[in-house]
């Protein structure tokens, strides 16, 4: 791993990397809408090697009794171990808690849905938007991947037809409605080796990380989420670099969305 | 009653339209997908591997493990929980013996193949298009076969034996709905289920003419093999 490490840094300070790509470059990205008829909103993320797809289920729910007027939201990640050898079957993990909860950081801080206006009878009926995020193929950089897909799959989305009893009718073809989106959040997750940044790491570029740092960020340059990963700490000059890094490389992820 | 004409307008003996692609997940040892009109399925293999825990290893052959799950937005309906259900268990060891017979897994002793299959977006007929999409996925990872394996769904609408229901079908309250994986080289078949209600006669015209449309699958799949390897 150390020699690994070493070989990488070298590269790097050249701004170079296994991939030919510079320290700052993502690879390319492509997002495809409308993947699955099952889901009421549903897209495909392609960065690199890298495949994730998301799909965004609408239910109809009780609102929280603590917020009657706003309507749910919930983010799930599955790390298929079809998408990658070293993942296992079952509940869950770490990582994939972790991914989808800053997903949903992401999402629920910047206010990207106006959950508000989810509201179908106040106190009584919501509409709860379910967001399942599925890795298909891991090579790396899967929260970034994730936070896109996750995105797009809600611009896909249209709410399901309502039945006079405030139910969801499934049978019927959906409306032409829209979820009322009102933000779009990008996340660039950027990566500190030795004294050297990258960002969409490859799985091997992902085995040496030291510390990372995902940044939430709207179009107006805001930061809505933040969240350090990585064993070792970072200091106030390396958080200002990457936050500024992460605002750099914004604007080109969002415009993948089309 | 009688049953004139499917709901989506088909052949009654008419398979729905079908995709397939071999090496679609870079990280497996072999995987593909296959599509037959809305129902889509991934597979992906990994193995033979070292087997975990250790005394479910077999020192006389290697094994063959089964992971179907739809993806929570895929159904009909309401989200689907993840994890696991009485269902997928089900679907596991069936479609284990339905892959089984055409593997020679004696050469890897104490390993597993692992075979996972994920489904983005159904329409009945989920467990035949992952048997389909699983024997490619196998084949590409170069694991030793003796043959392929095709699956459809045969069934009974009212009056009429159909193929490659779709959820209309399959739901129909007068039918029967009939999984059938064949080997289409021997001819046997490797999977046979039914749920609904039939008679004998039915039941023979039901796998006869199943067994002719799995030639049908048999030449898809065969056809994504090669390409697959045209491009290598």
């Amino acid at each position: 791993m150390q020699e690994q490490k070493a070989h990488l840094l070298k590269a790097l300070s050249k701004n170079t990397r296994y991939d030919g790509r510079k320290a700052l470059e993502y690879r390319q990205i492509t997002v495809e809408y409308g993947i699955s008829g099952s889901a009421e909103g549903s897209a495909r993320v392609r960065m690199g090697g890298t495949e994730v797809i998301a799909g965004v289920k609408i239910e109809t729910g009780t609102p929280y009794s603590d917020t009657p007027d706003q309507g749910n939201l919930m983010v799930n990640a599955e790390l298929l171990p079809l998408s990658n050898p070293r993942y296992e079957s079952g509940p869950p993990g770490e990582k994939a808690t972790e991914l989808a909860r800053v997903v949903d950081r992401g999402i629920r801080e910047s206010k990207c849905i106006d959950v508000k206006k989810l509201v179908i009878k106040s106190g009584e009926h919501v509409w709860s938007i379910n967001i399942d995020i599925c890795s298909i193929n891991d090579e790396g950089n899967l929260q970034d991947a994730s936070m896109l897909a996750a995105i797009a799959a809600l611009k896909d989305a249209r709410l399901p037809k309502l039945t006079d009893k405030f139910e969801a009718d499934y049978d019927a073809e959906k409306t032409k409605e829209k979820l009322p989106l009102a933000r779009t959040p990008v996340e660039v997750t950027v990566i500190k080796i030795g004294d050297q940044f990258l960002v969409d790491p490859l799985v091997d570029e992902e085995d040496l990380i030291e510390a990372r740092l995902t940044v939430a960020i709207t179009e107006k340059g805001t930061i809505c989420a933040l969240q350090k990963g990585g064993e070792l700490p970072l200091s106030v000059e390396d958080i200002e670099k990457m936050v500024s890094i992460a605002q750099k490389l914004a604007p080109s992820l969002r415009n993948t969305l089309g | 009653m009688s049953y004139t004409k499917r709901f989506d307008g088909r052949g009654f003996e008419e398979l729905r339209s079908m995709k397939a692609k071999v090496g679609v997940i870079p990280r497996a040892d072999g995987s593909a997908m296959f599509q037959t009109g809305k129902t889509i399925a991934y597979a992906a293999v990994y193995g033979p591997r070292d087997l975990h825990p250790k005394f479910m290893q077999n020192p006389q052959t290697g094994i063959l493990r089964i992971n179907y799950n739809m993806m929570p937005f895929s159904g009909h309906g309401e989200r689907v929980r993840p994890g696991g259900s009485r269902r997928s268990k089900e679907i596991n060891m069936v479609i284990q013996n339905a892959l089984l017979p055409v593997l020679n897994l004696k050469e890897y002793p104490n390993t597993v193949v692992d075979v996972f299959v994920e489904l983005p977006q159904t329409d009945a007929g989920t467990r035949c298009a992952a048997i389909v999409a699983a024997a490619m996925a196998l084949a590409d990872a170069g694991i030793e076969m003796k043959d392929l394996v095709c699956a459809v769904a045969a069934g009974r609408v009212e009056d009429k034996v159909v193929l490659d229901l779709d959820y209309y079908e399959d739901s129909h309250e007068d039918g029967a709905d009939i999984p059938v994986a064949i080997l289409p080289n021997s001819g046997k078949v490797t999977l046979l289920q039914m749920d609904g209600e039939i008679s004998p006669e039915m039941l023979k015209e039901a796998i006869t003419k199943a067994k002719i449309a799995c030639k049908k699958i048999y030449e898809v799949q065969k056809e994504a093999l090669k390409a697959r390897f045209a491009t290598r």
